[in-house]
């Protein structure tokens, strides 16, 4: 059956649904039965808005091994993305140290 | 008459919970004729597209059937974004349920094609609801439960003000008769869950038959998922038939046989 269980995390960031791009602060997370996929249970996430009335969301449905990929990949796109990032701003450090 | 009855289904307004104005699926045969009623309680997603063919089903058998959308309070929007939004609140209070399913059932009542008798069937967290109904409310004289798990809560903590009860507590007050139909491979509820509610009923004397289906898991009835298993659903789908005659049926009314 159902389970009823959620979790919610804030978040900053923004999505695309329906209406176009939206702000968002809620990410409702939960595995259990879909209302679409055909999966007999699914990774879902709801984003939403709840500072203003959390009526829109953008909504995925995953399988358990593409959401448990997905958290890697996520990672993964984090470490590499931050890491080239930075290395601009660390060579920038690393020539005024070497200036002064 | 055709072998295939004609049927109308359409959305309708109902008096809920609270004399709330409430959104339900109605269907019903189009001959002149008295029908025996059934509420459909759909589960934890949504009054989704499965539940009006499952209420159209029910029509095309003989019955006027009407699931009630238990999500309207929340607003005008896609029953899908309803259901997230309810899930997120912790979904909806049993007693809101149990109001709305009350509501149905006079919906039903009130039409001229009502026949008398009224039955209810519910899918998943709709089958407990359904546990529930026929313990709490007057006036049903059929209940099926299609897997619907929670009926037995083994950790207290699964209470809370919504769900404050476990229907199983609730079982000495069953006043009709109950069908139950259960996938063995289902994890709520457990084969051993259902076992133990069976113990219930019968150490209560109730008047209750259970179904249990080798191969099925959860919602086997529903040919919208992966868990559709043709050959028990169709099987399940005659006990249910069967069940909903032998209950509701009477010589008034117009019920084609199996």
């Amino acid at each position: 059956m159902c389970s009823y269980i959620v979790e919610k995390t804030a978040l900053v960031g923004s999505a695309k649904g329906r209406k176009g791009w939206m702000r968002i602060d809620t990410a409702n997370v939960y595995f259990d039965h879909p209302y679409y996929s055909t999966l007999d249970h699914v990774l879902a996430i709801d984003f939403t808005n709840e500072g203003e009335g959390g009526r829109d969301r953008v909504a995925v449905e995953l399988s358990a091994d593409s959401a448990r990929a997905l958290v890697t990949r996520i990672l993964a796109a984090l470490a590499s993305g931050e890491a080239a990032h930075s290395a601009p701003a660390r060579a920038a450090a690393d020539s005024a140290t070497a200036l002064a | 008459m055709s072998h295939y009855r004609g049927l109308q289904a359409e959305t309708v307004k109902f008096r809920a919970h609270n004399g709330d104005q409430g959104e339900a699926y109605y269907a019903r045969p189009i001959a002149a004729g008295k029908y025996p009623g059934i509420v459909v309680i759909h589960h934890l997603p949504g009054w989704d597209e499965w539940i009006t063919e499952v209420v159209r089903k029910l029509a095309h058998r003989g019955y006027a059937a009407i699931s009630p959308h238990l999500y309207f309070r929340e607003g005008s929007e896609s029953p899908d974004d309803l259901g997230a939004r309810v899930r997120a609140a912790g979904g909806v209070a049993d007693a809101q349920v149990i109001g709305d399913v009350a509501g149905a059932m006079a919906y039903l009542r009130a039409q001229p094609n009502a026949a008398g008798k009224i039955g209810v069937i519910g899918f998943c967290s709709g089958g407990r609801h359904t546990y529930l109904a026929a313990c709490t409310l007057s006036g049903i004289d059929a209940a099926v439960d299609c897997w619907g798990g929670n009926v037995i809560v083994d950790n207290p903590k699964d209470l809370n003000e919504k769900r404050p009860v476990a229907p199983i507590d609730l079982t000495e007050k069953l006043n009709c008769p109950l069908l139950g139909i259960f996938g063995n491979d289902d994890t709520n509820p457990t084969a051993d869950q259902v076992n133990r509610t069976e113990a219930v009923l019968k150490r209560l004397g109730k008047n209750y038959e259970f179904h249990r289906y080798n191969g099925a898991g959860h919602a086997f009835f529903n040919t919208w998922r992966d868990a559709y298993r043709p050959e028990q659903a169709l099987d399940g789908w005659k006990n249910v038939f069967a069940f909903f005659q032998r209950h509701l049926t009477t010589a008034a009314t117009n019920i084609a046989a199996e």
